[in-house]
């Protein structure tokens, strides 16, 4: 972290008070490092995994949406299964993620959410997983149209691609759920 | 025994052969399987990451399906497992908040990955005594990943730092689980799409711990794993050089019956010629190796 300045200003109380809703207790940390240490994808962040639960426990909310960190985490749940203290750091990176999309917050890592949307328009339009509907999205949106090409042919080739979406009948329920009414967020 | 059977997105695309394999395996080892009727997408990592709500949503309306059969389920993908996991803890925690009335949700159902239910006493034993063919010159890294263990607190996994399911399904078909590093590693997930670069730096340590050990083949029991681990890995070297990850169910199929169809041996991007010699080669000396047991 280059900047280890944390500013009073910038305590957000609302995002205090959303962690403790989701139990998620960031206060409990006392630093021991293992959430940093155990991590997979530590080597790619810019953020260690304990200096997000620790600018979590300032209420820096602006520094973390910015940052990659939250959109390289793979929810391996590797942090918070062995924190001594149960702190439920993968859902922290939920929270976090999903209030950098909430609020327009240009993602430092495009191409992680314009996948997940990707992921999600399919599974909101067919009720399920349409692979090749959702990996043509995600290449359209993310203008990475000739990376894995190879690898993509080669899965059509070995019928591992199905060129028709397996659709659910029950559509409308899949719609509900995806509408917005659900309680956690004013939307 | 019946089940209600979940098998996800990927069973019905990238993973279909693990759905046959599965299907295969239960028939013979008198496991009934009742498909959950409409089933939906669990949201993946894709949902929960970026949306609570929606990515507990999307699982309760297949457990509120499978509530209404009443038996328990069998989830074959791990992500799905933890997925369904999540959505039970929270509907049992606070119905009221989830709109359901918790009358329609107090099922003593349990949500099982294949695993688990593999590796119970009495499906070993049938295991055992079906298998045609001992996998014998088989030396197996056993590959759970994450989400079938992590996090204990959901996924109620007793042994998530040294899990032994893999291990005991991999003996009970005579082939040799080896003892290595990365067995609950992350393989990056659903990172492999917008990063591969870290996808294949993940994939290059678990591939290069498992040949350390040994191992000529991985087995893994997550179909979101064997596609990565097997698209991921760059090794140099022929054809030969790569290493394959094969379904647990792949492999009881292939030991129970005897046989590796060339069909399903395509499918695979890594050649998988290590267990169709293993199956071929232990057949001709199947006698002698019956009478050492």
């Amino acid at each position: 972290m280059e900047n280890n300045s944390i500013s009073p200003d910038q305590r957000s109380e609302k995002f205090l008070g959303k962690l403790r809703t989701r139990n998620i207790d960031v206060q409990a940390c006392y630093q021991c490092g293992r959430c940093s240490a155990g991590c997979p994808i530590g080597d790619f962040f810019d953020l260690n995994v304990m200096e997000v639960v620790r600018l979590a426990a300032y209420g820096q909310e602006d520094r973390l949406l910015h940052s990659h960190a939250i959109w390289l985490c793979a929810a391996c749940e590797t942090c918070a299964t062995r924190c001594p203290n149960e702190i439920e750091i993968a859902h922290l990176m939920d929270v976090l993620r999903e209030l950098a999309l909430r609020k327009n917050i240009a993602p430092a890592e495009p191409r992680i959410p314009l996948f997940h949307r990707s992921f999600l328009g399919s599974v909101g339009r067919w009720g399920k997983a349409y692979e090749i509907g959702m990996i043509a999205n995600y290449k359209i949106k993310s203008k990475d149209l000739m990376g894995d090409m190879k690898l993509g042919l080669n899965m059509f080739l070995k019928g591992k691609l199905k060129l028709v979406p397996h659709s659910i009948d029950n559509k409308a329920e899949i719609k509900a759920i995806f509408s917005g009414k659900g309680k956690e967020y004013d939307r | 025994m019946k089940l209600s059977y979940y098998p996800g997105c990927s069973l019905e695309g990238t993973a279909l052969d693990y759905d046959h394999s599965v299907r295969e395996i239960c028939a013979k080892l008198a496991v009934e399987l009742v498909d959950i009727p409409d089933w939906n997408c669990c949201g993946a990592s894709s949902a929960h990451m970026t949306d609570h709500e929606i990515g507990l949503r999307l699982p309760m309306r297949n457990l509120l399906l499978a509530a209404e059969a009443g038996h328990d389920i069998l989830v074959p993908c791990a992500a799905c497992f933890q997925r369904l996991k999540a959505a039970d803890k929270a509907l049992r925690e606070n119905p009221v908040y989830w709109d359901v009335d918790a009358t329609k949700y107090s099922p003593a159902f349990e949500i099982i990955h294949i695993s688990t239910l593999l590796a119970e006493a009495e499906i070993l034993a049938a295991i055992k005594e079906q298998v045609v063919c001992h996998l014998d010159e088989l030396a197996i890294a056993c590959y759970y990943g994450c989400l079938s263990l992590r996090n204990p607190r959901v996924t109620d996994a007793v042994d998530w730092e040294m899990p032994q399911t893999l291990e005991r399904i991999v003996a009970a078909v005579g082939a040799r689980p080896v003892n290595w590093s990365h067995r609950t590693e992350c393989c990056s997930g659903s990172l492999t799409m917008a990063r591969p670069d870290i996808a294949e730096k993940l994939v290059g340590d678990i591939v290069t711990a498992a040949k350390r050990a040994g191992a000529g083949a991985m087995v893994t029991d997550c179909p979101m794993c064997q596609a990565n681990v097997e698209s991921r890995q760059t090794l140099e070297g022929g054809p030969d050089a790569g290493m394959p990850v094969f379904y647990a169910t792949e492999l009881i199929a292939a030991a129970l019956s005897g046989s590796y169809p060339v069909r399903q041996q395509k499918v695979h991007l890594v050649s998988p010629t290590v267990l169709s010699r293993a199956v071929t080669g232990v057949g001709e000396a199947s006698s002698s190796k019956e009478d050492s047991r």
